[in-house]
């Protein structure tokens, strides 16, 4: 059983579900995020961990140990708020200090701790500073040295790195990961960036309105997509709505015949998932093809076409100066291909319950 | 070198202009309590003390400043709790009808103070009669009628420290093991102290130099002093009520400063 673990875990207010049921297993050490829109339910969910949330339904359990009802002071959890949450009339110190005195740890074993900690975060010349006096990359970690120097069985991050600026975030990014696996600590992190997600965490939550779609590795979740939300959400994806007609045979809605994957899926309406990466295109004419719009990002280069009816996007390495596709224009003629295999079917998206 | 725009120019005139009118009537007080003769005109015939020292033997001045000095510091530390409480439990519990409340809460400050003293002033009347003891013309009668005027303040300027904190901080406090009382205590009541601190000066303020409200409810020995001040007015003008004022001016001024280094009176009003 891991260390941390929410089983069947659910909230509802009155009428709306925020969190529908969540079953998760958090091993020792690992870091899972929970990655979804805005209004998913995953901040419900973490704050159900912390427990500043009842849950109406399941259980969170916290080392093997059932903690739904023990209040949020009681439970061994260590919290990084969006907003940091620092006390603004302490100093970085007293901030640090203040989870050690509540445990009423010895001054001295106190000092120690809190020193170690903030130079494990690289602010052990700031000590003495008041939260307003700090920028906002130190306000978080001081944030997270407050919350990691008790030694938290389970360490919860929400939306930790969005109000940093990009060049930053990425930076903080590592560090936190570098801290995480360092002190091996079981983590759930919140996050509605992909990328933070991909890069962070060891495995994936992708929840939509308070429903988990799809748990998995970064790989599993961008390789082997369960259904067209995470296909989309994870990464880009072409999400082209049509029927398997017969095996490896799809019809797109728009008319033309699409090669596709062997799937045990029986005929019928479903969705034809294809990684924008996997599109191939070469110059020159088959009938179908047509670029559309051609943008130049450097080191690679976004093609939007149109194959028999149906849009498309591919995105390409960008081609060496004497390559021909480099001479490609709006409007010309191109052939398009891929690997049958590349082009997944998932399920049509369910009609929507209204939550 | 180049000249400072006319619209500049105009808006620094009209800060003056601003300034001058707000200070001048203070300063006048001031200037006039120094003056020798005794019917106030220019140019002064001479400058003296005498007035001060005219105000000090006079005992009613005394006692007025005492009993000033009293009914503030009671009234500011009942009504400040008092407003404390009932400004958390507005923003907190957010009640029913919390709006409505609020509204009652700062309802003192729209009515005239005289207004306000002559109600006071009839109610004690009738619970003197049921309760067959005095109320007027008591230490407690007037704090109690004091206190109405500490409390729009402190509910005004708690309210908005609180609403100015990230309740997150207490979620942090809570979540690094602290009890709720403890979270109140070192969390949220730190965010709220200059809020209160700034509402115990501007209740001291508004009950010391009351004179509507306390009108009628001061007694033969019991005076507060702007009331002593208004009578001597009856049978004499001379400067030794600019001399009284000044001190109170001044006794305001200093409690105003000293606060300040406690809490940015600019920040927190």
């Amino acid at each position: 059983m891991g260390s941390l673990v929410l089983d069947a875990l659910g909230k509802r207010y009155g009428a709306s579900t925020a969190v529908e049921r969540v079953d998760l297993d958090v091993g020792q050490g690992e870091m899972v995020a929970l990655l979804g829109p805005s209004g998913c339910g995953k901040t419900t969910t973490l704050r159900m961990v912390a427990g500043f949330v009842p849950p109406s339904a399941g259980r969170v359990l916290i080392g093997g140990k059932d903690v739904t009802r023990t209040p949020p002071h009681a439970r061994d959890t260590g919290m990084v708020f969006q907003s940091y949450a620092l006390f603004p009339h302490m100093t970085v110190a007293e901030n640090v200090a203040f989870g050690l005195e509540m445990r009423r740890v010895s001054r001295a074993e106190r000092e120690t701790r809190v020193r170690e900690a903030l130079r494990l975060v690289r602010l052990d010349a700031l000590e003495d500073r008041l939260p307003r006096q700090l920028s906002g990359g130190q306000q978080q970690r001081v944030a997270l040295a407050r919350a990691l120097v008790v030694n938290p069985a389970v360490f919860l991050l929400d939306e930790p790195l969005s109000n940093l600026d990009a060049k930053l975030r990425g930076e903080v990014r590592m560090e936190i990961r570098a801290l995480q696996q360092r002190l091996g600590l079981t983590t759930l992190i919140v996050t509605h960036d992909q990328e933070e997600a991909l890069t962070m965490a060891d495995r994936l939550v992708v929840m939509e309105r308070g429903r988990v779609r799809q748990v998995g590795t970064a790989e599993d979740l961008y390789e082997r997509p369960a259904d067209p939300f995470v296909a989309g959400f994870v990464g880009r994806c072409n999400l082209i709505e049509g029927r398997l007609e017969a095996q490896g045979q799809f019809r797109a809605s728009s008319g033309a015949l699409l090669p596709c994957a062997a799937s045990p899926a029986p005929p019928g309406s479903c969705i034809l998932a294809l990684r924008p990466e996997n599109v191939s295109i070469t110059a020159g004419t088959d009938g179908a093809g047509r670029l559309k719009m051609i943008t130049y990002l450097g080191p690679q280069t976004e093609y939007h076409l149109d194959l028999a009816g149906t849009p498309l996007l591919a995105i390409r390495q960008t081609p060496s100066a004497d390559d021909p596709l480099r001479r490609l224009s709006p409007g010309d003629a191109v052939t398009i291909s891929w690997d049958a295999s590349a082009a997944r079917l998932l399920p049509a998206a369910q009609p929507e319950t209204g939550v | 070198m180049t000249l400072p725009s006319p619209g500049r120019v105009a808006f620094a005139a009209l800060v003056g202009a601003a300034f001058t009118l707000i200070l001048a009537p203070v300063v006048m007080v001031m200037v006039i309590s120094i003056f020798r003769q005794e019917i106030v005109s220019f140019p002064p015939e001479g400058l003296t003390l005498d007035w001060y020292v005219n105000a000090w033997e006079r005992q009613e001045f005394a006692r007025g400043f005492i009993t000033s000095l009293q009914v503030a510091l009671l009234a500011t530390l009942v009504g400040v709790p008092f407003g404390t409480a009932a400004a958390f439990a507005l923003v907190r519990a957010k009640p029913r009808g919390g709006g409505a409340l609020n509204t009652l809460l700062l309802g003192p400050l729209a009515v005239p103070g005289v207004v306000a003293g002559t109600a006071l002033y009839m109610f004690y009347l009738r619970a003197e009669f049921w309760l067959d003891r005095d109320i007027t013309s008591t230490l407690e009668g007037l704090v109690a009628a004091h206190v109405l005027l500490t409390i729009p303040w402190t509910v005004r300027l708690v309210t908005a420290s609180l609403q100015g904190m990230d309740q997150a901080a207490e979620e942090a406090a809570a979540n690094l093991g602290a009890r709720p009382f403890t979270v109140f205590r070192r969390v949220t009541l730190p965010a709220m102290r200059p809020g209160i601190i700034a509402a115990c000066l501007f209740s001291f303020i508004q009950s010391f130099e009351n004179l509507e409200l306390s009108l009628l409810l001061v007694g033969p020995g019991r005076t507060t002093l702007p009331v002593a001040m208004l009578n001597y007015l009856e049978f004499r003008v001379d400067p030794t009520l600019a001399a009284v004022a000044t001190v109170q001016i001044l006794l305001v001024a200093v409690l105003m400063l000293v606060t300040d280094r406690f809490v940015s009176i600019a920040r927190t009003v």
